[in-house]
């Protein structure tokens, strides 16, 4: 890291630098793309994990989290404007592909507009709404942004910034489509957008050209309500973003304030969250092969695998008293011990296991009909999944090694063994196989791990009122559909500043219209599905 | 005509016509006769359908690990008859911006097709409605109007959906005639006869999937294929595929207008399993082994009209089979399928068929 701040400071006298966690480069606005392309294509800063927007009251601005393919190094660039009014910044859409969706974000959150974004819409919030709701000086009064009967307006146009030669930025009108496209409306209400998405689609016959992803249908501000919200509090939001990672989520977020609190957790707990961050991702795989197939028409494969998501679910039911918002782990460990029949009913699970997937592989797999609706469609290249930042099995199937279990260990999955699951083709059957191999996998891990829950306490001791010091942490875990990051930033109370979640899901479906152009309107609902993005996930 | 089975209902159809025309004019007694077949026909359409529905979900249910209607009467027998009731009473929405007359007219199209076929269809020993030189071309030149109504409910919608997957349903179905109507007259040139009682009669002894082996193995196989996608059932329902059109070409409709799309959608399963049936599998002819004449007396004492069902629900759980295994092909994989790979195939087997005839490789004599 020292020689990284030395190359760039010799590039960039006007940077600073703090050395928290990791590396912080300070940077005005002028020179930061400049310095995250010198990063990217000089450092090997290929994979931009998450834009975080920021509110410090004098200055609005930007925390962007860089880290390379391998995950072996993390830097983090700040850059900053001290214009409230009209807070402008220099894109980096055309670095990252997935910028365009995060600086959409930021822009619908705190009004900065980019400099070069192709497309300037809101993301989440609707055209009309007024005021940028995750500033602090954000009138929170529901006065004028009263709940409307209307119809939600939609516009064809969008807007972007560009820098003129002389200096100056001028504000343009851009089409995204136009009147003679044949635009079919799939979704909010569709059965295989799961969940309230919607995809305007334009296409030509049967043939797909273009699509704009429209989210935010149950937007429900969860980062903005953290802001008021006790560390404590803010737990209770993890199971509802991803419901099929709740474990995870909230693993993620409990270690990012133990990292900033400085809390010891028991090796009894760290044993515990980690098998049930393993069996979510059982049940959700299984629920993603039995959806899955009812997209592709083979409804009978949902009832064989929720079979085995039942199981999950019981046992998660029996120590952690819920079946979807477990609510399990919390700061210090997890709220309560394993039931006592915990170890016996997660073996009784393995056992099935293997006979599950060879029965899944039987039916689906291997079928004639699935390798033609699967394979070779929806090809996602490694490039584009670094770029799109595309992470979980879905990267993984790109032939990107992203898991962050194995590159960035958490929990205890440092002292286990596993495989990365890593398939080159990048096509909907790679991502297909992918999460079925990793069920296997986590079988693995659990089997490791099972016998050997050490005795002891399972919860630390936490003061009631937590406090974390003035600071910003940043952490990543695996989720059951790839990286979640979770960025704290704290002012001393016991509140949040600024909690962002950075949720696989948004990156997901930001890439949907990349990989479908030119395909057919039924590979949409074989690449949505093989995505594998949940909605309450990307809209937070 | 020899008594292949107990029920002949050549004479009872014979005496009762003889009755009529016995006590009034000639007239009366044809209309007479018409309306009691016209009743009798809806009767036994609405039983059908309610049976298959019932069916179709035991079925599946099993095949999911479920136990399927179980609630409203024993074993769930009753609820059919609860949906049919639901259908009847529901509101028929009244859409705005559609061609009202098109829209309405699309689901008796389609229902009318199926009733159609109904006629020809040779339920048991002397049990058909009307019985011409013809019976197999009539049955699939009516079967194709159907998909006239399907292409009109798509396009008189209004919705992008539902015209999507008219046309999808059209592009199938104009596509799926071909082997369907192909692998037919593989049969017809076999059985020298498009009259469906003389066809029923020709395998008395020896059903045509037996007498005439390979190149009727190779067309059951392609009418099964073809039939299934000529119902628009899975894999091949792509013209109402729920993941990707939410309904397809019916999502407009509703009440009892979507019933009737609900309806001859069951209905043409009945009529693909028994023209496979007819085909194939002898019809209503019992089981019968040449020589083994106390055998086939044994066959003989079940009813024909038992053994045509039996048979059409046989071919039926085969159809309903794949709809819950497979899943769903795309429209190009669709219609690559037909063009490159049915098509020729019938073609050639056609050819095979007629060497066999020619050169009197087959068993049986007639």
């Amino acid at each position: 890291m020292a020689e990284l701040q030395d190359k760039i400071s010799k590039k960039f006298p006007g940077a600073t630098f703090e050395e928290s966690e990791m590396l912080l480069i300070n940077i005005a606005d002028a020179q930061l793309h400049d310095l995250v392309k010198t990063l990217r294509d000089e450092h090997g800063f290929n994979y931009l994990v998450t834009i975080v927007g920021m509110d410090w009251k004098t200055s609005l601005g930007c925390v962007y989290y860089l880290a390379d393919a391998a995950m072996s190094r993390f830097v983090s660039v700040k850059t900053q404007t001290e214009d409230r009014d009209n807070p402008m910044l220099h894109s980096i859409a055309d670095l990252y592909r997935i910028a365009g969706i995060l600086e959409r974000e930021v822009y619908d959150f705190y009004g900065i507009v980019f400099i070069g974004n192709p497309d300037m819409r809101r993301l989440f919030l609707n055209i009309d709404w007024k005021g940028f709701p995750l500033r602090k000086d954000y009138d929170m009064n529901d006065v004028a942004n009263a709940p409307s009967i209307e119809n939600e307006r939609q516009s064809d146009l969008t807007q972007t910034w560009v820098e003129l030669p002389d200096g100056k930025v001028e504000r343009r009108e851009e089409i995204v489509f136009k009147p003679e496209d044949f635009v079919v409306n799939i979704g909010p209400q569709h059965p295989a957008t799961h969940g309230v998405l919607r995809f305007r689609t334009a296409v030509d016959g049967e043939t797909i050209k273009k699509i704009d992803v429209y989210m935010g249908y149950i937007h429900r501000g969860v980062e903005k309500l953290c802001e008021d919200l006790a560390y404590m509090q803010t737990l209770h939001f993890m199971d509802r973003l991803d419901y099929f990672s709740a474990h995870n989520y909230h693993h993620g977020l409990c270690l990012c304030i133990e990292k900033a609190a400085g809390i010891e957790v028991p090796q009894r707990a760290v044993v515990v969250r980690t098998l049930m961050d393993e069996l979510s991702r059982i049940a959700s795989h299984c629920l993603f092969i039995g959806t899955f197939c009812m997209d592709l028409g083979a409804t009978t494969m949902l009832f064989y695998t929720l079979r085995v998501r039942e199981q999950v679910l019981d046992i998660m039911e029996k120590t952690c008293g819920a079946r979807m918002t477990f609510n399990y782990d919390c700061i210090g460990g997890v709220m309560a011990d394993i039931h006592p029949d915990f170890v016996k009913d997660v073996k009784a699970l393995l056992d099935t296991l293997d006979k599950n997937v060879a029965e899944y592989n039987k039916l689906f797999t291997g079928n004639v009909i699935a390798k033609n609706r699967l394979e070779g469609v929806g090809v996602l290249s490694h490039e584009d999944a670094l770029s799109y930042a595309i992470t979980g099995p879905s990267g993984r199937a790109s032939g990107w090694a992203c898991d962050v279990r194995k590159l960035v260990p958490y929990g205890a999955y440092d002292r286990v063994q596993f495989e990365q699951v890593v398939r080159t083709e990048g096509d909907s059957m790679a991502r297909f196989k992918n999460r079925v191999d990793e069920i296997l996998q986590s079988k693995h891990i659990i089997e490791q791990l099972i016998d050997n829950i050490p005795e002891g306490d399972y919860l630390a001791k936490v003061p009631k009122v937590l406090k974390l010091p003035v600071g910003h942490w940043f952490q990543v875990v695996e989720g059951c559909r790839g990286v979640f990051g979770v960025y704290i930033e704290s002012d001393g109370s016991n509140k949040p500043y600024r909690l962002k979640l950075a949720t696989p899901s948004l990156n997901a479906a930001a890439v949907v219209d990349h990989i479908t152009r030119g395909q057919k309107i039924a590979d949409l609902i074989t690449i949505g599905g093989s995505m594998d993005y949940i909605v309450p996930d990307m809209d937070r | 005509m020899d008594n292949y089975t107990i029920d002949n209902f050549h004479s009872f159809t014979e005496w009762f016509d003889h009755l009529l025309n016995g006590c009034m004019p000639g007239w009366l007694a044809t209309t007479i006769e018409c309306l009691l077949v016209g009743v009798g026909l809806l009767l036994v359409y609405a039983v059908l359908a309610l049976f298959y529905i019932l069916y179709e979900r035991k079925i599946c249910a099993y095949f999911q690990c479920r136990l399927g209607p179980n609630r409203v009467g024993p074993w769930g027998l009753l609820q059919s008859m609860a949906d049919a009731v639901k259908m009847l009473i529901k509101e028929l929405i009244e859409l705005k911006h559609i061609d009202k007359f098109l829209f309405a007219l699309a689901p008796y199209l389609v229902i009318i097709a199926s009733m159609l076929c109904f006629a020809v269809l040779p339920w048991g020993n002397g049990l058909q409605i009307i019985n011409f030189n013809i019976g197999i071309f009539f049955l699939i030149a009516c079967s194709s109007i159907g998909v006239l109504g399907i292409l009109l409910a798509g396009w008189s919608s209004n919705n992008k959906f539902t015209l999507i997957g008219a046309l999808r349903s059209g592009a199938q179905m104009v596509s799926y005639e071909l082997s369907v109507g192909l692998s037919i007259l593989t049969m017809v040139a076999f059985a020298g006869t498009m009259d469906v009682v003389k066809i029923v009669e020709a395998q008395a002894d020896h059903w045509f999937i037996f007498s005439a082996h390979i190149p009727a193995i190779i067309a059951f196989v392609i009418y099964m294929i073809a039939g299934t996608a000529e119902t628009n059932r899975g894999p091949f329902d792509l013209p109402e595929a729920e993941s990707e059109l939410t309904a397809g070409y019916h999502t407009e409709y509703s009440g009892i207008h979507f019933g009737f799309f609900y309806l001859a959608e069951y209905l043409n399963l009945f009529i693909v399993s028994g023209v496979a049936t007819l085909m194939f599998f002898g019809g209503w002819m019992p089981f019968r082994v040449e020589g083994w004449d106390g055998f086939n007396e044994i066959m003989g004492y079940i009813p024909s009209v038992v053994w045509f069902l039996m048979k059409a629900f046989v071919l039926s759980f085969v159809i309903i089979w794949f709809k819950w295994t497979y899943p769903r092909l795309r429209i190009d994989q669709l219609l690559s399928l037909e063009w490159k790979y049915l098509l020729p195939i019938n073609l050639v087997n056609l050819v095979l068929m007629v060497i066999i005839i020619w050169q009197g490789w087959y068993f049986g004599n007639f």
